[in-house]
């Protein structure tokens, strides 16, 4: 397997993916401070290892359904930051022109299906989009991303198991990061791994540290190696822990400072720019470079989304949007969306 | 039990607003017409339509061998085999959002839900998911999902088995509700309902799946396009699905005592063609609307708003009469099932009654 703190092209890229994710959601969550951003978010500051693991594993058309904490999921899959954050500053420009925010940001040009409001959602979804692919022969693979809230929806039970009875090629990806809003995970299961959900459906499942980008690396890419040899679904969980609370309005009341404390000294970011030193891949100056790429390309990717004009409050312009008026194939648009 | 006529010639629009026209989708003669059951019609369609088009597939419940809890789908696993003919496990949320998954990629899924009263189990795969994504996702995506689903009472199957939902989905924004009254419709606005981009919820009623109706072949019914299957003077019934038939076996009845009818069937309460049914209301001035399905927030309650808050209230020359199922969950013995939803008595007296009226 890859060791990605050695070869210094994947590496910078690891490093750049989950910097871009930490300063794109550390720019949300200061603009939501300062009153200029509107609505609501989720962030998932302190799991983009896991985001970055599991695309990195990835081949470039493969595709993902993301969720309600989907921002670096759509960054890892290679989405364009100033187009997230317009449709985040509620703008025509933004991904969904100003009609679905943080929680609906799908770029179907890099594979990535769409996050979801609701939780186990885009579960059924995925399975779907894999008997699709299945169906037309097309060699690629669906990873549903998910959390450990959404393992106890029976939308996953149900779409594990059509997943397995089909062996569809789809991977689920559980983010546990130990809460469903406050609700601790510790008290939502009887189990100690969620990922032994897995044999109750006859696939295999892996618990990994979610922290280190490259042991979910590794784990993703043989649960996707198999599944695109046509031998069904793998569930991965990816443990981790958000440092932020669960939305804007969360007062953190279900968890202790000591806690949270404790979970960003395993920042999985700088765990492996640890790992890039340690392997000699990349020099500090390179390391540092990274950081400030994804400091650079956020702040550009600000300045232009915050330029362009705010979606048009044009009722009829919304009325129209409701239903598609033409068929169009998928390939048509991605070509619209390229 | 009453039958369903069909008119002379189906590719004839009766109504203003027009009614069929046949599209070259497959082979056999474009109209040319044979009589099928209700049932073998859905069949032959979905049959045309697996043939034609690589993209549909179909899946849901015991549709392969068994063939669907109604004999729908009976023969198309032989003949299209298990790729495009998918048994399901019991798994109502996963066999909708899987449809959402594959409708997103491109195909076109045809889900059987094996009765409508079932589409609970599916509620959020429809209304969050199927409904939201296109306009959500700012146009990016698309969902040409149709899910057929087995509604009405009249099987004593009691209250899990027998409802008419229709109203819960006419409103969510995003979906196209499609109710099939004959034969031909259920291939003309299936073939439609498969050919749209938006996910669309065809009830079929379990009591048309015998009746036998003239068919033409390639039939294509275009969403939004009402039907006009009588007119008279005295007045207009608007009637939905199983209840289309009982309002035209109640036309015949009062056309013999001197009362002529005029029977719109909207085939489609989302689009719902408010042109031709407003229209039609106007030219006789009374309103007679009728629907399997509860009163209170029924769909027949936005035709009645409609007709109101347009110019049509002008035309109005007495009150609009509702007639509608019970406020109450289907009851199992038969004579009580019977008594929960309108029968053609029941709408030639109210007819009547209406006809007199001031």
């Amino acid at each position: 397997m890859r060791d990605l703190a050695k070869e210094p092209d994947v590496a910078r890229h690891a490093l750049e993916t989950m910097w871009t994710a930490r300063r794109f959601e550390e720019a949300v969550d200061q603009l939501f401070a300062r009153g200029l951003m509107h609505g609501t978010m989720h962030l998932s500051i302190g799991q983009e290892a896991s985001a970055t693991g599991t695309c990195m594993a990835l081949e470039p058309d493969d595709l993902i359904t993301s969720t309600h904490r989907g921002h670096s999921h759509c960054v890892a899959k290679g989405a364009d930051l100033t187009r997230m954050m317009a449709e985040l500053l509620a703008k025509d420009t933004g991904y969904c022109r100003g009609r679905g925010g943080s929680m609906h940001i799908a770029d179907v040009a890099t594979g990535n299906l769409g996050a979801n409001g609701i939780v186990g959602g885009g579960i059924p979804i995925a399975v779907g989009a894999a008997l699709a692919q299945k169906l037309t022969g097309s060699g690629k693979v669906v990873v549903s991303f998910f959390g450990d809230g959404a393992a106890n929806e029976g939308a996953f039970h149900e779409a594990a198991n059509l997943a397995a009875v089909w062996q569809l090629p789809v991977v689920f990806v559980c983010e546990n990061n130990h809460y469903g809003m406050s609700m601790a995970a510790d008290e939502a299961f009887a189990i100690e791994n969620i990922s032994t959900r897995a044999a109750a459906y006859g696939f295999p499942g892996v618990t990994v540290d979610g922290n280190d980008v490259q042991e979910v690396y590794e784990m993703v890419s043989t649960a996707v190696e198999r599944a695109r040899a046509g031998r069904g679904p793998t569930l991965v969980e990816n443990v981790t822990y958000r440092w932020k609370g669960h939305s804007k309005s969360d007062k953190n009341l279900y968890r202790t400072r000591e806690e949270i404390a404790a979970w960003q000294d395993r920042d999985p970011i700088v765990r492996f720019e640890e790992a890039v030193r340690a392997a000699g891949s990349l020099s500090d100056e390179e390391i540092q470079a990274a950081r400030k790429a994804a400091t650079d390309a956020l702040r550009d990717a600000i300045r232009t989304a915050n330029a362009a004009p705010p979606a048009p409050a044009d009722r009829d312009l919304l009325l129209d949007a409701v239903y598609a008026a033409e068929n169009r194939t998928a390939r048509d648009r991605m070509e619209v969306y390229a | 039990m009453t039958t369903i006529e069909t008119s002379e010639n189906p590719t004839d629009g009766p109504g203003p607003a027009g009614s069929a026209v046949a599209a070259p989708i497959s082979g056999g003669e474009a109209g040319e017409a044979r009589e099928l059951t209700y049932a073998e019609s859905v069949r032959e369609t979905l049959a045309d339509l697996l043939e034609t088009d690589e993209r549909v597939f179909i899946m849901g419940e015991d549709i392969g061998v068994y063939g669907g809890a109604f004999g729908v789908t009976t023969g198309l696993l032989e003949r299209f085999g298990r790729e495009r003919v998918r048994d399901t496990p019991i798994s109502e949320i996963a066999i909708v959002g899987a449809g959402v998954g594959a409708a997103i990629c491109g195909l076109r899924p045809v889900v059987e839900l094996q009765f409508s009263d079932f589409v609970t189990c599916a509620m959020d795969q429809i209304v969050n998911q199927a409904a939201k994504i296109h306009f959500m996702l700012g146009g990016a995506a698309q969902v040409p999902m149709v899910i057929r689903a087995p509604a009405g009472s009249g099987t004593g199957a009691a209250g899990q088995h027998s409802q008419s939902p229709e109203a819960w989905f006419a409103h969510v924004p995003g979906l196209k509700v499609v109710m099939p009254a004959t034969p031909a419709d259920a291939a003309g606005l299936l073939r439609a309902a498969v050919a749209d981009p938006n996910p669309v919820i065809v009830f079929e009623h379990k009591l048309l799946y015998k009746q036998k109706g003239e068919v033409p072949r390639n039939h294509f019914v275009p969403l939004g396009k009402a039907d006009v299957r009588r007119r008279g003077q005295a007045l207009t019934i608007v009637a939905t699905s199983v209840m289309v038939g009982k309002s035209l076996a109640a036309a015949d009845e009062l056309a013999a005592e001197g009362i002529e009818v005029t029977v719109v069937d909207p085939r489609t309460i989302t689009p719902l063609d408010d042109a031709t049914i407003l229209a039609e209301v106007a030219a006789t001035g009374r309103a007679l609307l009728v629907q399997e399905a509860p009163r209170t927030a029924g769909f027949v309650a936005e035709i009645a708003a409609r007709i109101t808050e347009s110019d049509t209230f002008h035309a109005l020359k007495a009150p609009i009469v509702r007639l509608c199922g019970l406020d109450a969950p289907m009851a199992y013995a038969p004579e009580l099932e019977k008594a929960s939803v309108p029968q053609v008595p029941d709408i030639v007296a109210a007819a009547r009654q209406l006809a007199k009226g001031a």
